[in-house]
């Protein structure tokens, strides 16, 4: 722990040669005529804090219940750790998954729920009480042994359900919207949580999320799903910095998309003509794309400086007249109209309180950005 | 929502109503409640007193057939008590042969409905939404003809030329009817077939509510099919069990028409025991005896148990 690794040894997946964990090869699952997982294949390494993010009915949680063996595969594989696991039944896998309702046995106490699984591998009662106590006090539960699951508040039936699961130590730990059910705040206090014991543990945790702000936290890869595919694959960084499509771009965080049409392209940057923006943009980097191609450009809200006075180093000037303001506490969200009608976002951090000077409604605003701000996106 | 409220309660019968109700100091909801316990009242409570009152006096050849419990003579109130009734009831082996032989019988139906009814309900519970419906109603149906008329279908498919030994010997498997009319077989068959809706519907209503997340998790944890049902369906369903062989034990002891039809001579249950005494003996005080043993026989259990079910659920509360 203590000593800085390399990479490719905290990434795996910068290494061609490392071996995934979790190798899922052309999956599809079909219920009837509806195809709600299509042709999905994704590697999944060792360790990994993995989140599968999507909208609802977007297929997540179908492919992480055929990673737990309650749905079958129409077609494709799916090996965890070398082994085939077509035709294994839940209870002889080794994963365990930690439901989003929690599913906890009511007619149990805490312990007898957490103790379950060990019971079924047939484990001595001794060992089950120190397996059991060791857990209760990962998830600081000790005084709650007795209680049974409606005694407990969201909160604590969310740690049981997580120790429950982990307590059998399993090679994959599958959690179907882990903290969908608690409020805001205990959310966020243990979404940090999660982390600390899936480090301390050393186990692979595959989350299924619809929470952009969740997946963006806890994981070390995102996988964007839509409508039963996989759009992309990425480090919380990327995914938010290089989405790969006008999709993954609009799901993750907010965005201003500008549609446009490339009339420069050269290998180290091109230049979109927007008629939506007003100019034309410079990007200072290349993009593989046909030339007079229609493309979109996004660009993050917090990307965009905003002034009174024109701007003179910046690659991209435009402006427009600010038509809403929403303060948020740590920043505020200016809604800015362009002269072609186009209405844009900017957020604009508050380092000043009560800022007498700040921009407000009716202004006439420039808004800049440096050619390195946004992305083109092709799809 | 709120206009018309205000408008129902602005009608001059419901203020006469509410004013009345101030004056006597009743609540809506006492009248509510009202109407099922003076329900009770009189036709449970009153005639189960005439009955206690029966069974502590003397019989006798009169009209009717017994002497009254007191009478004014002069100028003293005598109370004759006469607990002969319910000595006779211990004295004469026939008496508690009969109760132990009801529950017997009353038991193993109760565990026959079960094992039947359970699968039933389990599946029906399972079904797509739209078959359930089906499929409930289909376990209803029988409730449409008369229960008389259904337990003498019954002879008519038992009987020695009924319709199983007319099916077993045309296909030659039997070369002489097995006799299954008026014996304690026909009265299984008779109280589990008439008693399974009972058994199944309460079944169903517990088992319907069963969260499948949970039958999950514990095939996540490891657990086989078999183990998933006894370690989790099975102590859940626990209070849908309880309240289904109630349902079939409580009538079924009691049960008269069944054994009467069904059952041939050797086949003893009070119910009929009861009927003897009452109309073949015209010992009204003994007959009511026997029906307020029966009763003890069958509350106390029964309370027991609803003790220990309350206990359990302010323990899970």
């Amino acid at each position: 722990m203590s000593e800085p690794k390399s990479a490719a040894e905290t990434r795996p997946w910068k290494d061609p040669a490392a071996v995934p964990f979790i190798s899922i090869k052309n999956v599809t699952k079909k219920f009837g005529a509806f195809t709600a997982v299509n042709n999905i294949s994704l590697d999944i390494y060792r360790n990994e804090l993995f989140c599968l993010l999507g909208g609802s009915g977007c297929g997540k949680s179908t492919l992480l219940r055929m990673l737990s063996g309650f749905e079958e595969i129409t077609s494709g594989t799916i090996e965890i750790d070398g082994q085939d696991m077509v035709g294994i039944a839940p209870y002889e896998r080794a994963t365990n998954m930690m439901f989003q309702s929690y599913a906890l046995f009511p007619h149990m106490n805490v312990e007898k729920n957490i103790a379950y699984g060990l019971k079924r591998d047939g484990m001595g009662g001794a060992e089950i009480k120190d397996r059991v106590a060791e857990i209760l006090k990962l998830v600081q539960l000790e005084e709650f042994a007795r209680r049974k699951p409606g005694q407990l508040s969201g909160g604590q039936k969310q740690r049981v359900a997580l120790a429950r699961s982990l307590v059998k130590k399993p090679k994959v730990l599958l959690l179907d919207e882990p903290l969908g059910a608690l409020d805001k705040k205990l959310r966020e206090e243990t979404q940090f949580e999660l982390i600390k014991i899936q480090e301390s543990l050393g186990v692979t945790f595959v989350v299924v999320t619809h929470d952009q702000e969740e997946a963006m936290t806890i994981s070390t890869r995102i996988g964007v799903m839509n409508e039963g595919e996989i759009v992309q694959v990425g480090e919380p960084h990327e995914i938010y910095e290089y989405p790969n499509s006008r999709f993954v771009a609009g799901f993750i965080g907010s965005v201003n998309v500008f549609e446009g049409q490339v009339v420069d392209d050269e290998q180290d940057h091109v230049v979109v003509r927007s008629p939506d923006a007003g100019i034309d943009i410079f990007v200072s980097h290349g993009v593989s794309c046909a030339p007079n191609q229609k493309v979109a450009y996004a660009i993050r809200p917090e990307k965009i400086s905003m002034s009174r006075d024109r701007p003179k180093d910046k690659k991209n000037v435009t402006s427009g007249m600010v038509e809403e303001v929403g303060y948020l506490g740590n920043l505020s969200i200016y809604q800015v109209m362009l002269e072609s009608g186009k209405q844009i976002r900017v957020a604009k951090p508050n380092i000043v309180r009560l800022d007498e000077e700040a921009i407000s409604w009716d202004e006439k605003v420039f808004l800049s950005w440096d050619g390195s701000a946004g992305v083109v996106l092709v799809s | 929502m709120n206009g018309a409220v205000e408008k129902t309660g602005s009608s001059p019968f419901v203020a006469t109503l509410k004013r009345l109700l101030a004056r006597t100091g009743l609540s809506g909801r006492t009248l509510v409640i009202a109407i099922p316990v003076l329900w009770l009242l009189i036709f449970f409570l009153a005639p189960f007193l005439v009955v206690a009152k029966i069974s502590l006096s003397e019989a006798a050849i009169a009209r009717p057939p017994y002497l009254p419990l007191w009478e004014w003579s002069e100028g003293m109130l005598i109370i004759s008590l006469n607990f002969a009734n319910y000595q006779y009831l211990l004295d004469d082996a026939l008496y508690y042969l009969s109760y132990l032989s009801s529950l017997k019988i009353s038991a193993l139906s109760t565990l026959f409905a079960l094992l039947i009814g359970y699968p039933v309900a389990y599946m029906i519970a399972r079904a797509p939404d739209n078959t359930r419906n089906l499929l409930l109603m289909l376990v209803i149906l029988p409730f449409w003809t008369s229960f008389l008329l259904r337990v003498y279908a019954w002879i008519g498919i038992l009987k020695g030329n009924g319709v199983i030994n007319n099916f077993l010997m045309s296909i030659g498997i039997i070369d002489s009817p097995i006799v299954m009319m008026q014996t304690d077989f026909a009265v299984y068959v008779g109280i589990v077939y008439t008693y399974l809706p009972f058994m199944i519907l309460p079944l169903y209503a517990n088992l319907v509510k069963l969260d499948e997340s949970l039958l999950e998790a514990a095939s996540d944890l490891g657990a086989r099919p078999l183990t998933t049902f006894l370690t989790i369906t099975l102590p859940l369903s626990m209070p849908g069990i309880v309240a289904g062989s109630m349902l079939v034990f409580i009538p079924a002891v009691g049960e008269f028409v069944i054994p009467a039809l069904l059952g041939g001579p050797d086949t003893l249950m009070i119910g009929r025991v009861l009927w003897n005494e009452f109309f073949s003996n015209r010992d009204w005080p003994v007959a009511s005896a026997v029906a307020i043993a029966m009763l003890v026989v069958l509350v106390v259990p029964v309370m027991i148990l609803q003790r220990s079910q309350d206990e359990k659920e302010e323990a899970a509360s």
